[in-house]
């Protein structure tokens, strides 16, 4: 049956356009939209509250969109199989054996044709994200709100922060751990492919919906949504909720999906000391996921009741508090940043021996930093409270554990650096991005020691030097490996080569006007200008202007990369070598790109990919196994 | 150093590389950090506006020096190691000695780094413990200056998009505007009537957020006459970039002078206390209680 699908002659475009695809998902999400829309009319109360001069209500707008999410859904064929399972048709995985682009643009369970949905998917949000980023510098080049009305210029601030943090929390684990994981651990596929599926088309959605604010009137709380501001805000607010909401699942789905497949699906000899790095930082990121991600679901939905059936959790007037919600969100929200900077570090020690030509230094000491990164960043999220008035004697704990963090992310260092002692360095492109890491990181780790000081933290909080700090860390930490992965693995990933040159004027362009852009901010926050606030006072405005033209170079130089995947992927079409860095890592041993069972026999691993200049590498080849035994 | 003959030493045979490191870190770090402590430490805000502002700027002078060996130890590590270590490219199909592992650098490390950590939780708690650094402490402080209990109380009520200053010692005046006696241990409780706001007292070091129905108490000890920069520092809705004035810490004479015209002058837009609680009036208490209506959409 399998064998007959699979050399099966593609059907013809037409035939494919009709059936559950993309297409099919847009119409059934609009449907979707409006079934939810007009059903929450038949439904609803005199109760509730309806706009001044509509005839509609908050409860109409979220089963709009959950019914417009869910339509999407159905429309890409999320529902079949559970349907044909109940129907007694025996489990398949044929979604996967469809071939050409069309796979790009529907449910596929090829956990590479995943990988590269995400890359391109994140992208494209990344990408309005970043515009966004320019935009708020535009509006900063003047002391005065000039550019864009107050409303518009905070829901710019807000779709940057929300767009940023919700999509790029899959920035890394989406493209690189999804396409990653199960080559390196030698599987074929995740262990829930379709939920893997799922995890991408969800992200796409809520990417479709928060994007969609503008046209409800945006929204003016920020990435972090505080109530009761959530609650007084516009309908685009609601945009906000569902949009991280529907994050929030798509993480905790990745998340559970990640951790099975390494738990369940490594090949034989693969034991925990022989895992690739990046494998044990996917790991540690993903249990971050599966159990934060909740929370935030948790807290939006009361948000969403909050301003639908009038329950009062954010409302001191029927008993309940703000700072229940601060409280929730960070509860997520500190797990959340190392969500984003644990696949950064995993990324820098995976790549650091390739090009140190070196063993990974200290390996149980880097798995014991990122594990202890994760462990820690449970217990410091009120940190984010230090002068909110909640638990004023809880302060020097939560000084003392944010500080304790720094001791796990200093193994990390201590790894890298002395996997760089005595190397035969080689500068490409995915190494200068690493090293980049080490810089920026070290500037956004040693910025965080003031903030985590209390006495400090009283005037750095909410200022632009807390907002340095984290686009040191994030920015610095995250983008920077999130585009050394690219450098170092989309040849392998789509069999074409990237322009080196064009790499590195991105690479030079891009440290530097970012390091240009967010070292003066250090100095505004400290000379007292709040975030999110285009007004300040005339003295700060040189250092604005400096910030704002250094942001501008900085968007140019996305620009050139943005060329160069572009130029590389679609025009030069240069066929990339199976194992152009003379890696150890076994994604390298296969062909480029990695054909689509992967492995035609299931590898045997006998060592860890680290062993630089430690004799011939060992073959994962199976010897002497018996015919179909993988 | 770095174009010595590119013959390299074999894997396990000891070099002089980590001395040289270790020696130049360590005169960088002895020549940079009195210069960082000394003449860059004190320039780091908020200033001595206050003697809270005061610790705070102490906070940061202490930092900046004790990160200062961190930051030359990189610099020296990275500029001695990519300069060294850079593959040559004749030799670029050579792979490094393969070192994995040495206790005794990772024992060193865990040491110095956990050390540095305790100093700054200790180091940070005594001086928030000292006199509440001028940070918010919620209804219950627990960081209290000494003479505590004679400070001068003034309450900061943030609405959208303004705070309104009320003096119980004054009769429960309310002013738009922040006037401090100098030299006085002062207490601000901070509430809000609707989103979360943010006091932001720039030149006094303090910063206590506003939540509604929650008394949240700063204290601070003023200096000389000066301005103050106040802005709210929580994002609470539309106008909130506008959410900012100016304070003045003022002579007591002055100040007086002022609380006897002020009482006059915000006679008749007298917010809250005193008006009937039928026109939006309620009478003084630290915290009120939100209207539950939308204000927008």
């Amino acid at each position: 049956m399998t064998d007959a699908s699979l050399a099966a002659p593609t059907p013809p475009l037409w035939r494919r356009l009709i059936g559950f695809n993309f297409i099919t998902a847009l119409i059934l999400g609009v449907v979707g939209w409006y079934v939810g829309w007009f059903g929450a009319h038949a439904i609803t109360a005199t109760s509730l509250d309806y706009y001044a001069d509509t005839d509609y209500n908050e409860l109409s707008v979220y089963l709009a969109y959950i019914g417009g999410v869910v339509g999407f859904l159905v429309g890409l064929g999320f529902l079949n199989y559970p349907i044909a399972r109940l129907r007694g048709f025996p489990p398949s995985l044929r979604e996967k054996e469809e071939g050409g682009w069309t796979r790009y643009f529907s449910l596929c369970t090829d956990h590479k044709v995943v990988g590269i949905q995400y890359l391109w998917g994140i992208g494209l949000f990344f990408f309005i994200g970043g515009l966004n980023a320019m935009l708020i510098r535009t509006e900063q080049l003047s002391p005065h709100s000039q550019v864009f009305p107050m409303g518009t210029y905070l829901t710019i601030v807000g779709l940057h922060g929300t767009m940023m943090m919700g999509m790029m929390t899959s920035g890394i684990l989406g493209p690189f751990a999804n396409y990653l994981v199960p080559i390196m651990i030698g599987a074929r596929r995740m262990a829930f492919p379709r939920i893997e599926a799922l995890t991408f088309w969800l992200l796409m959605a809520a990417g479709a919906i928060l994007t969609t604010s503008i046209f409800f009137g945006g929204f003016p709380t920020g990435w972090t949504g505080y109530a009761p501001l959530q609650t007084q805000a516009n309908p685009g607010i609601d945009n906000y909720i569902i949009f991280f909401a529907l994050v929030g699942l798509s993480m905790t789905l990745l998340g559970v999906n990640m951790i099975a497949t390494v738990l369940t699906m490594r090949a034989p000899g693969l034991t925990w000391t022989r895992l690739p790095i990046f494998v044990w930082g996917v790991l540690s990121t993903a249990v971050l996921m599966v159990l934060a991600a909740p929370v935030l679901i948790a807290v939006l939905s009361m948000g969403a009741f909050d301003r639908t059936i009038q329950t009062t959790f954010f409302n001191p007037s029927g008993g309940g508090s703000s700072y229940l919600y601060q409280n929730l969100f960070w509860v997520f929200g500190h797990p959340e940043v190392y969500i984003l900077a644990l696949p950064g570090f995993a990324i820098v020690l995976e790549i650091l021996p390739v090009f140190a030509r070196k063993p990974l230094w200290g390996y149980r000491l880097a798995v014991a930093g990122l594990l202890g990164v994760s462990l820690l960043s449970w217990f410091v999220w009120q940190h984010h409270l230090f002068v909110s008035g909640i638990n004023g004697d809880l302060r020097p704990f939560y000084m003392l554990s944010t500080e304790l963090i720094s001791i796990p992310t200093g193994l990390t260092f201590l790894c890298g650096m002395m996997t760089l002692w005595r190397g035969r360095i080689r500068f490409t492109v995915p190494m200068l991005f690493c090293l980049a890491w080490f810089f920026n990181f070290l500037i956004g780790g040693l910025s965080g020691v003031f903030l985590s000081d209390v006495p400090s933290d009283v005037t750095t909080h909410g200022s632009f030097f807390s907002m340095a700090h984290f686009h040191y860390t994030i920015m610095g930490g995250l983008v920077f490996t999130f585009f050394a992965a690219v450098y170092f693995w989309v040849p392998k990933m789509t069999g074409w080569q990237l322009n080196e040159r064009l790499g590195k004027v991105h690479f030079w362009t891009m440290f530097i006007f970012f390091n240009s852009t967010f070292a003066p901010l250090f100095a505004i926050g400290f000379l007292g200008q709040s975030r999110r606030s285009p007004v300040y006072t005339s003295n700060l405005q040189f250092l604005n202007d400096w910030v704002s033209v250094s942001a501008f170079l900085l968007g140019i130089s996305m620009l050139v990369f943005l060329f160069n995947l572009v130029w590389s992927l679609a025009f030069v079409k240069k066929p990339a070598e199976a194992n152009p860095w003379d890696s150890r890592s076994i994604e390298f041993q296969l062909p480029s790109p990695v054909p689509v069972h992967n492995f035609d026999r299931i590898p045997v691993f006998s060592s860890d990919p680290y062993g630089y200049g430690e004799g011939p590498m060992p073959s994962l080849v199976p010897t002497g196994a018996p015919a179909g035994s993988d | 150093m770095a174009s010595e003959p590119a013959a390299a030493p074999p894997a396990t045979e000891p070099t002089n590389d980590g001395v040289r490191v270790v020696v130049a870190w360590l005169v960088l770090s002895a020549i940079a950090t009195p210069l960082v402590a000394i003449y860059v430490g004190p320039l780091i805000p908020p200033g001595n506006g206050s003697v809270q502002a005061q610790g705070q700027t102490f906070s940061n002078q202490v930092m900046t020096s004790l990160i200062t060996p961190v930051l030359c130890l990189m610099v020296v590590f990275f500029a001695y190691g990519l300069v060294k270590f850079h593959a040559k490219q004749r030799e670029a199909a050579l792979d490094g000695p393969p070192l994995r592992n040495d206790s005794r650098i990772q024992i060193l490390w865990i040491v110095i780094t956990s050390t540095m950590v305790l100093f700054l939780a200790g180091f940070g708690t005594y001086e928030l413990l000292k006199d509440g650094a001028g940070g918010g402490q919620g209804p219950n402080p627990v960081a209290l200056p000494a003479n505590h209990k004679a400070a001068y109380p003034i309450q900061v009520i943030g609405q959208q998009w303004q705070f309104t200053y009320r003096y119980p010692r004054l009769g429960g005046m309310e002013s738009n505007q922040l006037m401090l006696p100098e030299n006085t241990l002062v207490v601000f409780h901070v509430t809000s009537l609707d989103a979360i706001h943010s006091f932001w007292a720039y030149e006094l070091g303090v910063k206590a957020d506003a939540n509604p129905g929650v008394d949240n108490v700063a204290y601070v000890e003023t200096k000389g006459p000066m301005t103050v920069h106040v802005r709210c520092a929580e994002l609470c809705g539309l106008w909130h970039p506008y959410m900012f004035d100016n304070g003045y810490v003022v002579p007591h004479a002055t100040f007086t002078h002022w609380a006897a015209h002020a009482a006059a002058l915000y006679q008749s837009i007298k917010g809250y206390v005193n008006r009937p609680t039928s026109k939006g009036g309620a009478p003084f208490a630290y915290t009120y209680l939100p209207e539950p209506t939308r204000r927008a959409g």
